[in-house]
């Protein structure tokens, strides 16, 4: 009895240490945010809410607020577009193959994103001499679209990854008899799977949109000149100062993620999804 | 409802076939069971009829309209699924609905054809439920409703018992049984449980490797099983080894000449139910009468089970009524049996040719 309560209090003090590791940046970024001086030090020498205006007053970081939601929206409902119907192949349609393109669909989680970022960009260059090559004259490099396009490749792993974690228990027999019943296979696509797979495609889409709107290495070499995506806006601004506008620009991009976890969660659980 | 007509139908995997030559007219109104061991190819005969497998050679007819082809959406066929396979995001009335809808049938209309299926099925009450908050007993009676909703030509019921627990099984089985005679319902069910096959059907089809090995009544099954196989997997059967003699004389390899109505010729079985048998002093003017040695007893309760050592390789389990007062064999008493000659039915051995 007394062995299991040791036990017990070990897997607490665990448990607690492991989230107080995650917690404590987050709760010192958001305790900076509100700190009097410009020069961040401890103690404070009182509390404003002064960074959040001066925040909004940066359009830097505005217009890149703007840009990241932007690209995160498309990106998601690329990625899903792409990675929902790609989960129902996989898991339905396995051939020699099948192993093949589900290791290919992961790749992207592979590689560091900085490597991947270079190697988009120089296909982006590529991609740009040969429509050129074309006689067309249009812009690859430093486009929202090529932005975008990367940032759905990005995500495409974890819509891949989720969607099929949510199809594995799928009972496949109430497609036939959605069948069985007059559906046609797109009827009973649109009536019966994608409904039953929701929570999965839900969870999908706020991981997609949560790792492009947080991503940094991949957008570096893929903004063009003055259209920049937050984390870039955040990083280029802190090699000039190191004033707590940052703080309080982590701040709200903190409350929108917990604000789009928490509303997730409302519709599915998402303790049973991930 | 209508009449279904399967033309040797055939499912063939390579070299394997799963459906052999398969050919059987089931009349309007008819309760048809497929019965036989899992690997039969029951359930894959069901599916072809359902249209979810392709038949490899034959022909499905419904209604007189052959859907061979036809995908399954466009069949009409109304098929229970073993495992229920109710929708579980939409509502007892909305999953009932489904195949009305489908059918783009008028809002009023349908309210009125759930609302009659599922009094049907006795669930007046639960249309707004999900599948989740009913009973196993009540999903089988919602996937019911919704397989006869929208009036299909046929009822296709896989297994429909198979997850319900003993005691509902009996229940609903009969439930199900009035039902399909108050509608006139032509139904083709799939079952590997004698007794569930035997309590509901008008005619059965006993199936085994692919093929259909007698189709026919319970008596028809019963009485007069066409293989060995039949004898044994309807109803219980004692074999003997043996060889079939001239004037209708049986020779089991154990050396006992016994009397049978067969002509069959050759190595064969000697098939015989044990409740044939009877038992005490009224066996020695039968046909056959043999004395053995009882082996073994199964006390069931109303009967019991013995098995009589005839010779040293004829043995045969043998029903005795429990009746108070009565004395009870015991194990390695001597026993008289005998049985009339119609009693017994001799069968070629199995493979060599059927």
């Amino acid at each position: 009895m007394l062995q299991r309560s040791w036990r017990r209090l070990a897997l607490d003090a665990a448990a607690l240490a492991s989230l107080a590791f995650i917690l404590v940046p987050l709760v010192f970024v958001t305790w900076l945010a509100f700190f009097k001086q410009e020069i961040p030090s401890f103690p404070p020498e009182g509390y404003t809410l002064h960074w959040f205006s001066s925040m909004l007053t940066q359009k830097a970081i505005i217009d890149g607020f703007v840009m990241s939601a932007e690209v995160g929206v498309v990106a998601t409902l690329v990625g899903l577009a792409l990675g929902v119907p790609a989960a129902l192949g996989l898991v339905r349609y396995t051939s020699w193959w099948g192993g093949a393109a589900s290791t290919l669909l992961l790749m992207p989680l592979v590689v560091p994103a900085i490597v991947l970022g270079t190697a988009i960009y120089v296909a982006e260059v590529e991609a740009e001499i040969l429509v050129y090559g074309f006689g067309i004259e249009t812009p690859v490099i430093g486009t929202i679209g090529g932005l975008i396009a990367a940032h759905a490749l990005i995500v495409l792993p974890w819509v891949v990854r989720l969607v099929t974690a949510s199809l594995i228990g799928f009972d496949r027999s109430i497609e036939e008899a959605a069948q069985n019943l007059g559906a046609t296979p797109v009827v009973t696509l649109r009536r019966i799977t994608l409904p039953v797979i929701r929570p999965g495609v839900v969870a999908a889409a706020l991981f997609a949109f949560v790792i492009s709107f947080s991503n940094l290495e991949l957008s570096l070499f893929l903004v063009g000149a003055g259209r920049t995506t937050l984390p870039i806006a955040i990083l280029q601004y802190l090699e000039w100062k190191i004033d707590p506008t940052i703080a309080a620009a982590s701040v709200v991009q903190i409350a929108i993620i917990a604000a789009a976890m928490l509303i997730t969660d409302r519709f599915v659980k998402l303790t049973q999804v991930v | 409802m209508a009449k279904v007509e399967i033309e040797s139908l055939s499912k063939r995997y390579g070299e394997n076939f799963v459906v052999k030559d398969l050919s059987i007219d089931i009349p309007q109104g008819e309760f048809l069971v497929l019965l036989g061991p899992s690997g039969c190819g029951k359930t894959t005969t069901l599916r072809m009829i359902a249209g979810f497998v392709e038949p490899s050679a034959g022909r499905i007819l419904l209604a007189g309209r052959d859907v061979t082809t036809l995908p399954p959406w466009k069949r009409n066929t109304g098929l229970v699924f073993q495992s229920y396979a109710l929708f579980p995001h939409l509502s007892v009335e909305e999953n009932v609905a489904f195949g009305l809808e489908m059918r783009k049938v008028s809002p009023a209309e349908r309210r009125a054809a759930v609302a009659e299926a599922l009094r049907l099925v006795r669930l007046e009450g639960f249309g707004a439920r999900l599948p989740r908050q009913l009973s196993g007993g009540q999903q089988q009676r919602v996937a019911l409703a919704r397989a006869l909703a929208f009036r299909p030509d046929v009822l296709l019921l896989d297994e429909p018992l198979s997850n319900l627990d003993a005691k509902l099984r009996e229940e609903v089985r009969v439930e199900i049984r009035e039902l399909q005679q108050k509608l006139g319902l032509t139904t083709v069910m799939v079952t590997h449980d004698q007794d569930e096959a035997l309590s509901m059907a008008d005619r059965l089809v006993v199936m085994a490797q692919g093929e259909a090995r007698q189709i026919g009544t319970q008596r028809d099954l019963y009485e007069r099983p066409a293989d060995r196989f039949v004898a044994g997997f309807v109803g219980r059967s004692n074999f003997l080894d043996g060889g079939a003699a001239p004037d209708g004389l049986f020779l089991s390899t154990g050396g006992l000449r016994i009397a049978c109505a067969s002509r069959a010729r050759g190595k064969g079985i000697l098939a015989l139910r044990p409740e044939a048998v009877s038992v005490g002093p009224e066996a020695a003017c039968l046909d056959n009468s043999f004395e053995g040695v009882v082996e073994y007893i199964s006390y069931l309760g109303s009967v019991l089970d013995v098995r009589v050592r005839l010779s040293p390789q004829d043995r045969i389990i043998v029903q005795i009524a429990n009746r108070s007062g009565e004395v009870l064999p015991k194990m390695g008493d001597t026993l008289k049996i005998g049985w009339p000659a119609t009693a017994g039915r001799v069968f070629p051995e199995e493979g060599v040719s059927r």
